[in-house]
């Protein structure tokens, strides 16, 4: 169904909104532009970490944080910067060994606010025990940027014996996911002003390389690890689908969405499956080791709720579908684009 | 709020298939009006769960699809004006004009935002008072009155930069233009609960009696639905023809009072063009002319446009519930989500968005 030649519009000239949300718009802006110009061939799997050349077992990632407003329920900019890099690391099986936080702060933001974030970054990184090794701060002037963006980039080291890549996933896999989905695009919602809905919800921003080192017993058997932060579950799903060249089936009776979460969503018209997390993953292993593997994330507290909610098949390969409460099927696709901006 | 799982019970659910099954003893063809509806049986796999016979025709009820492309040029040439913020639920960002649309306008320095509620509007029209807030006032009679509400607000508040692009379309007056189109095939309305919520049901009874058509208020679960059908099924098998309310959680008969006498002192009903379908008598709201003050045709004389339609687009068949999506040359190809040709691949309620999304093609039933 993507195989269209895009409508020239003349007017996708200037980089929109959707361009960064984390979905189909993001991944042409990768493969048609971001790619090319830096060399890269752009039909590899695109992880969230990269191994580094000649490094062995370290692994880098990198990622901007532009969250609106700078703290929501659950946590803050700076604790989300942390946390965002720490597991993109561990998705790719790796421990954090070292961090580094840029700071673009506009002008007139209240230092208090500054140091504010700020310490939450450091409380953050204490509680992953990874340290910030080194930084930069730049200020611009008013209106150049909003308030404050945070970068960090994170090295780490694989565990030994976990491989995971999205790439691995394979036919007959089991698809587990660690926790609940869609508290942090809802929770960070819910602060923006006028959406005429109140709730106690928030974001489930936590650190998952522990969780991760929990599956270190399992080894190769881990395939593929991803956190769905943009784009949601959905497009997690569909870039593993896609990468490992496999279909993924999942059940809607198995997914835990928390109430307050699909209350949230119906109101606003959302689908809780694209909706951004910060602290749960996803991930594909051997069907042999899957009652084990669930056992062993359950042992720790951010897996307590971690669950079953599909597999892979040879069938329908490179696409997601989802069986309805009811018994019926459907694809559950790439989002296309723009959903809530500014949300992490 | 509580989830309304119960509401989504699957083995509720199979025993209302179950007992449709039962009742059924001939095809019938019905009509879900609304979008919202067509989006839980596409989602959830109903249509094609239901027992063989029984077609689901999905109506013309999603408001971003039925706004004429007119009122969407004049919504793209009013955001254009320096010193204009035009305000607009996101749905209706993505929808095309004839050259161009909102997000691109937004993206070339337009200042065009998302709001999720006409009040939202009203306060950034308070805080900005060197700006012209503009509201793009579209739907059925569900949307209509908080925006009627936020007229009232604004006349309050002495609000001289706030103004609203009214496209508001009447439920009753659709169902009544299909049934008298002698083509029509559908032999049962699912009516929307949230339209009668607002508006109660007594409207349509007159529609059910002269057209002999059965009319059941449904809601948008799953087993809403479901059940919404299987009453529909039992009055065409037993030979009736009454509105019967299914969403009786929500909806009871004269609907709400205070919504309706909002809509009274702020808006008129007007003859009115649905996309796809053509002028409406009656078929639409304007604002009544103690308010015209507040109209942004008026304000920045935006009334002439020269909108035309895509070729390939059969939006308008779409709508009525003449052809499928996948009866559409584009469907797929040259229109999609990402590269919408028509406001049913856009909005989430179209009818061929809901098609997509749920990657039905051409050799689905
Ligand atoms: S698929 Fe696109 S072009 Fe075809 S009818 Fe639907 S909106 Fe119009």
């Amino acid at each position: 169904m993507n195989i269209d030649c895009p409508v020239p519009y003349s007017e996708d000239d200037v980089v929109q909104l959707g361009h960064g949300a984390g979905g189909r718009l993001t991944a042409e802006l990768l493969d048609r532009l971001v790619l090319p110009a830096l060399g890269r061939r752009p039909d590899g799997p695109l992880e969230d970490a990269a191994l580094l050349p000649g490094g062995g077992e370290l692994v880098v990632s990198t990622d901007s944080f532009v969250v609106s407003p700078l703290t929501f329920p659950g946590g803050d900019i700076g604790s989300l910067a942390v946390h965002g890099t720490v597991n993109d690391l561990a998705m790719r099986g790796a421990l954090p060994l070292a961090l580094t936080l840029a700071v673009i702060a506009e002008e007139g933001l209240p230092l208090a606010e500054l140091r504010s974030v700020l310490d939450s970054a450091g409380k953050a990184a204490q509680q992953a025990d990874v340290p910030v090794i080194t930084g930069d701060t730049k200020v611009v002037g008013r209106g150049a940027a909003d308030r404050l963006f945070l970068n960090t980039t994170g090295i780490g080291r694989r565990v030994p014996g976990l491989a995971p890549s999205s790439a691995r996933a394979r036919a007959g896999d089991a698809v587990l996911l660690s926790g609940p989905i869609g508290l942090h695009g809802t929770a960070v919602l819910s602060t923006r002003e006028g959406l005429g809905f109140e709730t106690d919800i928030a974001s489930d921003t936590r650190p998952l390389h522990r969780l991760v080192r929990a599956l270190a017993p399992f080894g190769d058997a881990v395939h593929s690890l991803r956190d769905p932060t943009r784009g949601g579950l959905a497009a997690s799903l569909n870039e593993i689908a896609r990468d490992a060249g496999v279909g993924v089936e999942i059940a809607e009776s198995a997914l835990p969405v928390p109430s307050a979460v699909a209350a949230a969503c119906d109101l606003l018209g959302l689908d809780p499956l694209i909706v951004a997390n910060e602290g749960c993953f996803v991930a594909f292993v051997a069907p042999d080791i899957a009652d084990a593997a669930l056992l062993a994330l359950r042992a720790h507290p951010e897996g307590a709720q971690a669950v079953r909610i599909g597999h892979c098949t040879t069938a329908h390969a490179a696409r997601v579908e989802l069986r309805t409460l009811l018994g019926a099927r459907r694809v559950v696709d790439m989002p296309s684009g723009e959903q809530l901006p500014r949300i992490c | 709020m509580k989830y309304l799982d119960e509401y989504r019970d699957p083995a509720l659910g199979r025993e209302l298939l179950g007992r449709l099954a039962r009742t059924a003893s001939r095809p019938w063809r019905i009509m879900e009006v609304c979008g919202g509806q067509t989006h839980t049986l596409v989602r959830q796999g109903i249509d094609e769960l239901l027992p063989a016979g029984i077609r689901m025709i999905h109506g013309p009820g999603c408001p971003v699809c039925v706004t004429p492309l007119e009122t969407l040029d004049r919504a793209m040439a009013v955001a254009a004006r320096p010193g204009v913020t035009f305000t607009s639920f996101g749905d209706m960002l993505r929808v095309p004009g004839s050259t161009t649309d909102l997000l691109a306008l937004r993206a070339r320095g337009a200042d065009v935002r998302v709001v999720y509620s006409p009040m939202e509007a009203v306060r950034i029209a308070e805080e900005n008072p060197d700006r012209e807030v503009v509201f793009l006032a579209v739907g059925f009679e569900t949307t209509a009155p908080a925006n009627a509400m936020t007229v009232l607000h604004a006349a309050r508040l002495g609000l001289a930069n706030f103004s609203l692009l009214v496209s508001h379309v009447l439920v009753p007056p659709a169902m009544t233009a299909l049934l008298e189109d002698p083509d029509c095939e559908v032999e049962a309305f699912l009516a929307a609960g949230h339209v009668c919520a607002v508006m109660g049901w007594r409207e349509y009874e007159p529609i059910a009696e002269r057209y002999q058509v059965p009319v059941v208020v449904t809601g948008f679960e799953p087993l809403d639905l479901l059940e919404g059908i299987l009453m529909a099924v039992v009055q065409l098998e037993e030979g009736r023809y009454d509105v019967e309310n299914q969403y009786a959680r929500a909806v009871r008969r004269r609907g709400n009072d205070e919504a309706q006498l909002a809509l009274a002192r702020v808006f008129r009903v007007t003859d009115r063009a649905w996309r796809g379908i053509g002028t409406l008598p009656a078929g639409g709201l304007e604002l009544a002319p103690e308010y015209a003050a507040f109209d942004a045709v008026r304000r920045f004389e935006v009334g002439a446009q020269h909108s035309v339609e895509d070729p390939d687009c059969i939006a308008g068949a779409i709508l009525t519930g003449a052809r499928l999506p996948t009866d559409c040359r584009a469907y797929g190809i040259r229109c999609t989500p990402r590269t919408p040709l028509g406001a049913p691949m856009v909005s989430s309620e179209g009818t061929c968005a809901a098609f997509h999304a749920a990657g039905r093609t051409g050799s689905t039933p």
